[in-house]
């Protein structure tokens, strides 16, 4: 198995510790632990959005503080918890990171059709901070689907949505993630779906990391 | 031309009445800007009669070292007025940026404008050189202040936003592009506002200024373009390039926000 991230002696202030820790390539990789653990630092490290005070982070063999942020950031994508638009229509909400990564823009046609598939009943042109916050959560999460990046890094992206439809989204990110030869690491409050999706489990608590 | 009424001290004197009335209806209404409304007028008194004075005096002994010193002050008081202004709450970084950048684009707008608009000579002349310095430089400073306050104030609370177009792949050019677009068109707004209604629903002070003193309203006119064309083009440079520069500082060299 090809590794992915190799995580060794990270300190984050008192958020968070890892002595070791290694996520392997083209794997669904699950992480859960109570509210305020450290999910989330652990997995803004991983996109180079904040730097540990201490430590190292390998990514594909090279040193992530060798690699340049912008960059890193266009192949490992980060989904936010939060869904975060910005004030402007559906469609410039689904295109804006092909915009920043001078990606193709993909026909409107076929963006309609991943929302559906996402069953998000929104035309293009509606307003994106007028839609509901599952609405919200998963054109953000469209948004990050259609940058194609090698890494996905998702921060409960389901957490705003009851469980069937949660199920579903979760099983469709982690068929694209199987089908296209990519990696996810995904945070989720839910065990029954670490356990069904994952390859690999971690359990992060009170900042130290279980595996 | 009608000759100049000179203002007689008692007919100044009559002027400050106009004070007292305001003076009369911040106390009735129990407005608390009462002090500093004479704080204001005394102030204002004195250093306009210090500044008529030390006109006098830059005007009769024309020296090129004293025009550039009088610039140099200009300078250093607009700059740390628009650091008061912010009461500590702009970064080290930012402040740098500010008094790199504030007199680089104030200066060539006032060159250009002496140098190629006016053609004055000799190159120091006071009587030009530092009135409209007054203007381009105090003009600056105001545009400053709104453009970094909107985009200070902007930073943190749309900083969701520009995480996730970090997130989203964006470069800190990118993830602050809409920061600095409002900011910046905030900050001439009022200038651009200025020159709409200019010569219609008001006569600017400049204007009012040559006019009084005997000018013909038709030279008047022309230096009043002409120095609204400058003080545009200095607050558009000095607010821009503060913002563009500026707006880096927000940043560590990860492309990170910082904390």
């Amino acid at each position: 198995m090809e590794i992915l991230f190799e995580v060794s002696n990270i300190k984050v202030k008192s958020i968070l510790r890892i002595d070791s820790l290694r996520i392997y390539k083209n794997k669904v990789t699950c992480i859960i632990g109570p509210s305020g653990s450290g999910k989330t630092t652990f997995l803004r490290l991983l996109n180079k959005l904040h730097s540990p005070d201490e430590g190292k982070i390998i990514y594909q063999g090279q040193s992530l503080e060798e690699i340049d942020s912008v960059k890193h950031r266009q192949h490992v994508v980060m989904l936010s918890q939060k869904p975060v638009m910005f004030s402007k229509s559906v469609y410039d909400n689904l295109v804006v990171g092909c915009h920043f990564s001078n990606k193709p823009i993909p026909p409107k046609q076929e963006l309609q059709t991943l929302l559906k598939q996402l069953q998000v009943n929104k035309e293009m042109d509606d307003d994106a901070s007028l839609c509901s916050i599952g609405e919200k959560q998963r054109i953000a999460l469209a948004r990050v689907l259609l940058l194609d990046p090698d890494v996905y890094l998702m921060d409960e992206p389901s957490s705003a949505l009851d469980q069937t439809t949660e199920r579903m989204i979760v099983d469709f990110i982690v068929r694209k993630t199987k089908e296209n030869n990519k990696s996810l690491i995904m945070i989720t409050h839910s065990d029954d779906i670490a356990r069904k999706f994952a390859d690999k489990l971690i359990t992060i608590e009170k900042g130290m990391i279980y595996e | 031309m009608n000759s100049i009424i000179q203002l007689s001290i008692v007919q100044l004197f009559i002027a400050y009445g106009l004070v007292v009335l305001v003076f009369i209806l911040l106390k009735i209404r129990k407005i608390p800007e009462q002090k500093l409304l004479i704080l204001a007028t005394l102030r204002m008194s004195l250093q306009l009669v210090m500044v008529g004075y030390i006109l006098i005096y830059l005007f009769d002994h024309q020296n090129p070292w004293l025009t550039l010193l009088v610039i140099f002050i200009m300078q250093i008081f607009s700059m740390y007025t628009i650091f008061k202004k912010f009461n500590n709450k702009l970064s080290k970084a930012l402040k740098r940026v500010i008094v790199i950048v504030f007199p680089l684009a104030t200066l060539s707008v006032l060159f250009y404008f002496l140098f190629l608009v006016i053609q004055i000579s000799p190159w120091y002349d006071a009587q030009y050189f530092i009135p409209l310095a007054g203007m381009i430089v105090g003009n600056s400073m105001t545009g400053v202040i709104l453009g970094v306050s909107i985009m200070n104030d902007a930073m943190l609370e749309n900083r969701e936003l520009v995480e996730e177009a970090l997130i989203l792949g964006a470069d800190i050019k990118q993830a602050s592009k809409a920061i600095i677009d409002k900011s910046f068109s905030q900050a001439i707004v009022p200038t651009l506002n200025n020159m709409l209604g200019m010569g219609i629903i008001f006569l600017p002070g400049m204007m009012t200024g040559q006019i009084l003193s005997g000018v013909s309203p038709l030279v008047a006119i022309s230096y009043q373009i002409g120095i609204m064309l400058g003080i545009l083009a200095t607050v558009s440079l000095s607010v821009i390039l503060i913002l563009y520069f500026g707006s880096k500082t927000y940043f560590n060299e990860q492309s990170q926000l910082k904390t």
